[in-house]
């Protein structure tokens, strides 16, 4: 019992290692989403003008595992993850579709035309009651789709080199083999 | 006299303001029905706005908390009940989406999880005082006469008692 001081000591620490991993490893901005492993929303959408034909959900059963990428022309952190979006594209290692999240379609069309399409099909959700249905609630936002349109994961933010490589590969890999 | 005035003009803007303030419902088109407006501003206060998270949608000019607002009136008119139109939006957000999770198993650590802290501080604090009541059992020495003199002559004469 004479280490009883360490008590104290011990107590604050074990507090502040909680505290540290939560600061640097959880993000409450983060909320999961409570579609995964379940079908897409059913949705019907036209396309952004001039860039591919319309999206709809029954578009996203393909067979093999693709991306629905939430995308806007008012997104700053959008222009962040396109480069990215473009090179799986010329690659051709993954479809890639966009759901053009509250935007106009001038815009839209104009925002694809200075940045490059990655996109197979494009869908405009105008009023944003698409991306109510697949629960987005900040853009851009990234859903990973099974071959059967279920959703597998769901990517809150730009999707990063890392983040493809820790997130979307593995899933390519495990259902297109 | 542009002192007054002036001062005059910042009175008024301030009365602006919290007029404005006082009735702060965003502009937006409501319900025709009073009843079923209140039943949608009810609800939507227990919805937590996604965008700025520790706000309702009630409270939140946020773009996504407009849209919802307007979806919760949408399902109001479409008939749904208070539970139904909560039920539309976890099904689409999870439980995070309402102000005040209900209970379940994975929302049980958050509700029990102050109880049974405050257990183990009781108990810490229980154990805490008992083990400090031990001091007592210390044995007492008693004053040798040397002590005892010395005590006798600091004290007054009317209160020359020791204590026991």
């Amino acid at each position: 019992m004479r280490l009883r001081f360490l008590a104290p000591v011990l107590t604050f620490s074990a507090i502040a290692v909680i505290m540290w991993y939560a600061l640097f490893n959880l993000d409450p901005s983060e909320i999961p989403s409570e579609l995964l492993s379940k079908p897409v929303p059913e949705f019907s959408l036209s396309g952004v003008p001039g860039y591919g034909p319309d999206l709809a959900s029954t578009d996203l059963k393909t067979g093999k595992v693709t991306l629905l990428n939430v995308f806007a022309s008012w997104c700053v952190a959008c222009l962040a993850e396109h480069p990215l979006f473009m090179e799986l594209k010329k690659q051709g290692k993954v479809d890639i579709y966009g759901l053009n999240y509250k935007d106009k379609p001038d815009a839209a069309a104009k925002w694809l035309k200075r940045n490059g399409n990655p996109y197979v099909k494009t869908g405009m959700d105008e009023k944003g009651r698409v991306g109510i249905d697949f629960g987005v609630y900040g853009v851009p936002e990234t859903f990973v789709i099974g071959p059967d349109g279920k959703i597998l994961d769901k990517i809150i933010g730009p999707v990063s080199q890392d983040i493809y490589e820790q997130r979307i590969e593995p899933l390519l890999e495990e259902n297109n083999s | 006299m542009s002192a007054i005035f002036r001062s005059g003009f910042i009175a008024t803007i301030f009365a602006v303001f919290f007029i404005a303030s006082a009735g702060a419902v965003f502009v937006e088109k409501q319900l025709e029905d009073p009843a079923q407006e209140i039943r949608a501003r009810e609800i939507s206060e227990g919805i937590r706005c996604l965008v700025c998270q520790n706000q309702s949608i009630m409270d939140s000019n946020a773009d996504l908390a407009r849209d919802l607002r307007q979806i919760v009136r949408e399902r109001i008119l479409a008939g749904d009940s208070d539970a139904q139109v909560k039920n539309f939006l976890v099904v689409r957000y999870g439980d995070w989406v309402l102000l005040d999770p209900p209970f379940k198993l994975r929302t049980a650590i958050l509700w029990l999880g102050p109880l049974v802290i405050f257990l183990l501080g009781g108990i810490a604090v229980i154990m805490f005082v008992r083990g400090r009541g031990n001091a007592d059992d210390v044995e007492t020495v008693p004053l040798t006469a040397e002590e005892e003199a010395n005590f006798k002559h600091i004290l007054p004469d009317d209160n020359n008692e020791l204590p026991k």
